[in-house]
């Protein structure tokens, strides 16, 4: 493969989350997690059911507000951002379940992405003149160049709703790329999925990570893609981070392998 | 086609334009959040009684500044005060229902209507109030003489009014990103949130729209009947406009409209005779019924997909 030559070399830190404690009343989502992404890497989070993988990707992207600890990205210290404030910095997001806006086709739901980068005044698109329309082509080619990208174009006019589901998460994929964005979160992008469309994911993503150098954390079940895509992975369970470090080192780990064939907690400490 | 029914048509597309133009204000609330507003009747009574107060020698504003406003500044000062309303709905009520369910938002709307409407009472009185904003009123006397031919002046604006405000709805919610945030917010508000569309933002701007197109309908209803409190029952009359045309659809609510304007009148006159009269009176949601067994996505509304 091709992936090592043209790959993007691994950064500076883009994002640092220190000592995130985050409870819902008296269930702790997260304790006291903290981890590092650097820029142009692909970190996957992974843990059995409930260990709060999906928490942390809502702290991040301003969903959920931690009641302590710090974030920072791209070197800033971040207050409690609102989701919208996190998208405008370039963070995208992709959902567990599927959140697309079904009524709309496939062209339209990765234009959604755009939004932000449009700037024109409304009076001008409205009225699809000069250099409204000039925008709106260009954001068009924009658009246009991702569905090629994740070969969609057969439904591009098709409504979402009545896609697979294989198909929707990769239009949501497309979606959160259309941000351009430097920090993209997946949430169990290949969930549901048969072999094939594992294989075309897994693909894409690390074509997304080559070619644009997104940094990627994702989240993910499936060992052994995993352990094919990341360059670090991060261990979850029961909202603690138990471990830390490159797939190999990961998977001889002790701690890990003791959450994953369900050793009792009172044992393994 | 005889004279007659040409008429009656005719005065039905005019009663239809008026349930159109309060039917509008529901569809752009249902098409930003998917909510069926069930205030927007009051809304529509609200920006009247506003207008009024700002007109009026013995109004708030008369009696607090001393003078009472011209028409047109009567009419920008109320479009302001309505974009500040929407700004505290969203502010007290909205901001705090951000993904909850459509029926909590329709329980919070029902809430709405009964404080605005109390509001309204205690600030500006109950009683009926005359509102005279320069429309021309009385029949169109060039057609009553010339073609024996009956055509109120003041629907002939609504309808003109109607015309150009559709017009440019159209042109803001489809061709402006607004509008396609718009639809993104209506289908999904996490999702939405993700790609930096701003809910706040967009629940302000819609309901600020929708607030002027309650003053439009309010104006004009106010105009043809005096402004009272019933108004905010037209709300009801709006609901088979919607079923008919659709929820999501901006034309849809025109020509919903305009097919119970038309429909009620002419079936009043030539069957109303048969049952005894008053067909207008539930007619529209007969209608209603018949599409939701057929069409329950209306003539114009977005097909419900749904996959198993």
């Amino acid at each position: 493969m091709t992936e090592v030559s043209s790959r993007h070399s691994i950064g500076e830190t883009l994002l640092s989350v220190e000592r995130i404690n985050l409870a819902f009343g008296e269930v702790k989502a997260l304790a006291n997690v903290s981890f590092s992404v650097r820029e142009h890497e692909v970190l996957a989070i992974i843990g059995p059911n409930g260990a709060g993988k999906t928490s942390m990707l809502n702290v991040i992207n301003g969903f959920y507000h931690p009641q302590q600890g710090q974030i920072h990205f791209k070197g800033l210290h971040r207050q409690r951002m609102k989701p919208y404030e996190a998208a405008v910095q370039g963070i995208a997001r992709t959902f567990q379940n599927v959140a697309l806006f079904k009524g709309m086709s496939t062209l339209n739901n990765i234009m959604t992405g755009r939004n932000l980068k449009m700037r024109r005044n409304l009076l001008w698109q409205a009225l699809h003149l000069g250099p409204a329309r000039e925008e709106e082509l260009q954001h068009r080619a924009a658009a246009e160049e991702i569905i090629d990208f994740l070969e969609i174009q057969s439904i591009r006019k098709i409504p979402v709703g009545r896609l697979p589901y294989g198909l929707q998460k990769r239009v949501e994929l497309g979606r959160a790329l259309a941000m351009e964005p430097d920090l993209l979160l997946l949430d169990e992008p290949m969930a549901g999925m048969n072999m094939e469309e594992k294989q075309d994911m897994c693909r894409f993503i690390l074509d997304i990570n080559e070619q644009y150098g997104t940094t990627i954390v994702l989240i993910e079940h499936d060992m052994g893609v995993v352990m094919d895509i990341s360059d670090r992975v991060v261990v979850l369970d029961y909202g603690q981070k138990i471990a830390e470090g490159t797939p190999d080192e990961v998977r001889s780990n002790q701690a890990v392998i003791d959450a994953y064939l369900g050793v009792s907690h009172e044992e393994a400490a | 086609m005889d004279l007659f029914l040409l008429e009656t048509c005719i005065s039905g597309l005019m009663a239809g334009v008026m349930y159109a133009l309060v039917a509008l204000g529901f569809v752009l609330i249902f098409k930003a959040s998917g909510v069926f507003n069930f205030s927007q009747g009051v809304l529509c009574l609200f920006a009247a009684l506003t207008l009024f107060d700002f007109l009026s020698e013995k109004g708030w504003f008369a009696r607090i500044f001393g003078f009472a406003l011209p028409v047109w500044l009567a009419i920008i000062c109320t479009i302001f005060v309505m974009i500040g309303l929407a700004w505290l709905i969203e502010r007290l009520i909205l901001r705090y229902l951000i993904n909850t369910d459509p029926i909590i938002l329709f329980m919070a709307t029902i809430g709405l209507s009964f404080i605005l409407e109390g509001v309204g009472d205690i600030l500006f009185g109950s009683d009926v109030k005359p509102l005279d904003i320069g429309i021309p009123q009385g029949a169109w006397d060039y057609l009553l003489d010339n073609h024996n031919f009956y055509v109120e002046k003041l629907e002939v604006v609504a309808a003109a009014t109607a015309a150009i405000l559709v017009a440019t709805l159209a042109l803001f919610f489809n061709r402006t990103r607004i509008g396609r945030a718009l639809r993104a917010v209506a289908d999904d508000h996490q999702a939405a949130l993700s790609v930096g569309i701003s809910l706040n933002t967009i629940w302000v701007i819609v309901w600020s729209v929708s607030g002027i197109v309650a003053l439009v309908a309010g104006v004009m209803w106010g105009s043809k009947s005096g402004i009272q409190f019933s108004l905010s029952l037209i709300a009801l009359k709006a609901l088979p406009v919607l079923i008919l045309g659709g929820f999501t659809s901006i034309p849809g609510a025109i020509v919903g409209g305009l097919i119970i304007g038309v429909g009620e009148k002419v079936a009043e006159v030539y069957a109303g005779p048969f049952v005894g009269g008053a067909i207008e009176n539930w007619f529209a949601y007969m209608l209603a019924l018949g599409f939701l067994l057929f069409r329950p996505q209306g003539l114009f509304g977005e097909r419900i997909i749904e996959r198993v």
